[in-house]
């Protein structure tokens, strides 16, 4: 991908524009803070998680599209999904936007959030797309805070 | 220097620098980030390729002919930057690593000798990290405290405030000539007699200044002046600390080792006088030699006329990026050099820094080291573009237009 505008596909700018599951779960079972202190982007997380599956879960912070987006697209798959699958979907993420797994094949339980990988090809922004991702699994390990550094 | 009222012939000047012919992502590269690092001419390039080649060795090693020569390279670049600086003495010019080194030297030593708990060190609301960290760093060793003098929206210093600040227990005043986010130009001359007046010594971080504007150490009377090589169309590892000679003799040692002494024995060991003393070790020889000859090129060109030029840019980018439906530029200071942030609603800089870099269009989206300067406009990040003398109006051009579609992309 020559053109960063690639990446910007209508999705990923809907849901800069009007993210899902956006605010805080009070009571929540599992919380997390991100931040990426290269460029101030910030991110919290709160989830639910009964009995091995995670019921809710919600995100508020500031940050760029590709944060935005990936956050609000994550936290949509994630809803309903066991811990197991989720962290699963942590690995492939991860995976695929560093360029270590084929979209195509290796990354099946993303559904259509493998159009982040052309986050591949924009290394600046690597961490931006993983922040929501790496918060999720401090999350769900149980610690308070990720960092993309 | 002046060098007459005949504007830069930028045609001319643009085959000065082969960056400039580069094409990014099929596009040619539009170069609007000299605020992050000036580009270098051939000029500086090949001066430093032919001490490499023909000329490296070490300096103030002994009496081989090679090393004298270099020593003499190597000084006569100082003095060059002696005279550009308008100093009295070359003496007064310490080489360091940069802008950050040449702060941390006097931090912890100037600094050091003359900050004692429950004293101030003064700051403006405009620094850059180089000009707070050390600081920091060494109030909390000592048990002193750092205060800021605050800044108007526009982003100029409130100068009606300064006088409160200055107070028997401030020993420095840390200052910024020219801001790197938001181009103000602060009257440091101004700032400096009224410090002064009541005895605490300013020191200047020109680094976004000495590409912009003649200055003069000795009208200033600024007491320390510091800058970095790279954003004076020089190379990186290379930077200045002027300090009055007064200062430079009575502060002690910073790093020791090799270079910097008279004297070694297991008992005692004696230092170099000002500035040796402070050039521990080899210093990058090829870089200072670079420096001297960037300087040549900027003052054969002419700071006055790189000056009008990169305030017709500034003028002209100003008025263009102003007319789009969202775009807020941070900084309206009534004197500022060519250095325009800002922030377009709905779309986060680091968003739209991708998107210009798509179209090879060369800028620094985020904090720009000076996030206590974001925090005062609320802002996460900015997009920065800087001008710089091989810029044309098309560059610009190719700016607004760039700017232009992200705003479309992100309706």
């Amino acid at each position: 991908m020559s053109d960063p505008r690639e990446l910007y596909q209508q999705v990923i700018l809907e849901h800069n524009k009007k993210p899902r599951n956006f605010g805080k779960l009070d009571p929540c079972t599992h919380h997390a803070e991100g931040h990426n202190p290269l460029c101030g982007d910030q991110l919290e997380l709160s989830l639910v998680v009964t009995d091995g599956v995670v019921t809710d879960i919600k995100f508020q912070g500031s940050g760029c599209a590709i944060d935005v987006a990936s956050a609000s697209l994550m936290t949509g798959i994630v809803k309903g999904k066991s811990v197991a699958e989720a962290e699963a979907m942590v690995a492939q993420f991860r995976g695929m936007v560093r360029g270590e797994l084929d979209p195509a094949t290796e990354a099946p339980l993303l559904g259509r959030l493998t159009l982040f990988s052309g986050v591949k090809d924009l290394p600046s922004r690597v961490k931006c797309a993983i922040l929501p991702w790496a918060t999720l699994h401090a999350a769900l390990k149980g610690e308070e805070e990720a960092s993309t550094e | 220097m002046s060098t007459g009222t005949q504007p830069l012939d930028v045609t001319a000047i643009r085959q000065d620098f082969p960056l400039l012919s580069r094409v990014l992502h099929g596009k040619p590269v539009i170069y609007l980030d000299s605020a992050v690092s000036g580009q270098m001419p051939l000029a500086v390039i090949e001066r430093m390729a032919k001490y490499e080649r023909e000329e490296h060795t070490n300096v103030h090693r002994g009496v081989s002919t090679l090393s004298q020569e270099a020593t003499d390279y190597f000084e006569a670049a100082r003095e060059k930057v002696r005279r550009f600086l308008g100093a009295a003495s070359i003496r007064e010019i310490v080489w360091t690593r940069g802008t950050t080194e040449a702060i941390n030297l006097v931090a912890q030593t100037f600094g050091r000798m003359t900050v004692q708990a429950g004293d101030e060190i003064l700051l403006s609301g405009m620094e850059h990290h180089a000009n707070i960290v050390p600081w920091q760093m060494l109030a909390q060793e000592k048990g002193a405290s750092i205060k800021v003098i605050p800044m108007n929206d526009a982003g100029e210093l409130i100068l009606d405030a300064l006088d409160g600040l200055l107070t028997e227990r401030t020993k420095l005043v840390g200052l910024v000539h020219v801001s790197n986010v938001l181009g103000t130009v602060n009257p440091v001359k101004e700032i400096i007699a009224r410090a002064h007046a009541k005895g605490i010594p300013v020191l200047v971080d020109g680094a976004q200044a000495v590409p912009h504007l003649q200055v003069d150490v000795q009208a200033l009377d600024a007491d320390f002046y510091v800058f970095s090589g790279h954003k004076l169309s020089g190379p990186t590892g290379i930077g200045v600390l002027y300090g009055k000679l007064a200062h430079l003799e009575a502060m002690p040692p910073w790093h020791g080792g090799g270079n910097m002494i008279r004297s070694v024995t297991w008992e005692k060991t004696t230092y170099m006088a000002a500035p040796g003393k402070f050039e521990a070790g080899t210093p990058p020889i090829a870089a200072a030699i670079g420096l001297g000859a960037a300087i040549d090129y900027v003052t054969g060109l002419g700071l006055d006329r790189i000056a009008a030029r990169e305030h017709a840019l500034l003028v002209y980018a100003t008025e263009r990026l102003s007319t789009l439906p969202g775009l807020r530029i941070l900084g309206n200071a009534a004197d500022k050099a060519s250095v325009l942030s800002f922030v377009v609603e709905g779309i986060h800089p680091h968003d739209l820094g991708s998107l210009l870099d798509g179209d090879g269009v060369v800028i620094r989206a985020g904090h720009h080291c000076a996030q206590p300067v974001m925090a005062r406009f609320n802002v996460p990040a900015t997009t920065r573009a800087s001008f710089a003398y091989f810029n044309t109006k098309e560059d610009i051009d190719a700016l607004v237009s760039s700017v232009e579609k992200a705003i479309e992309l992100f309706k």
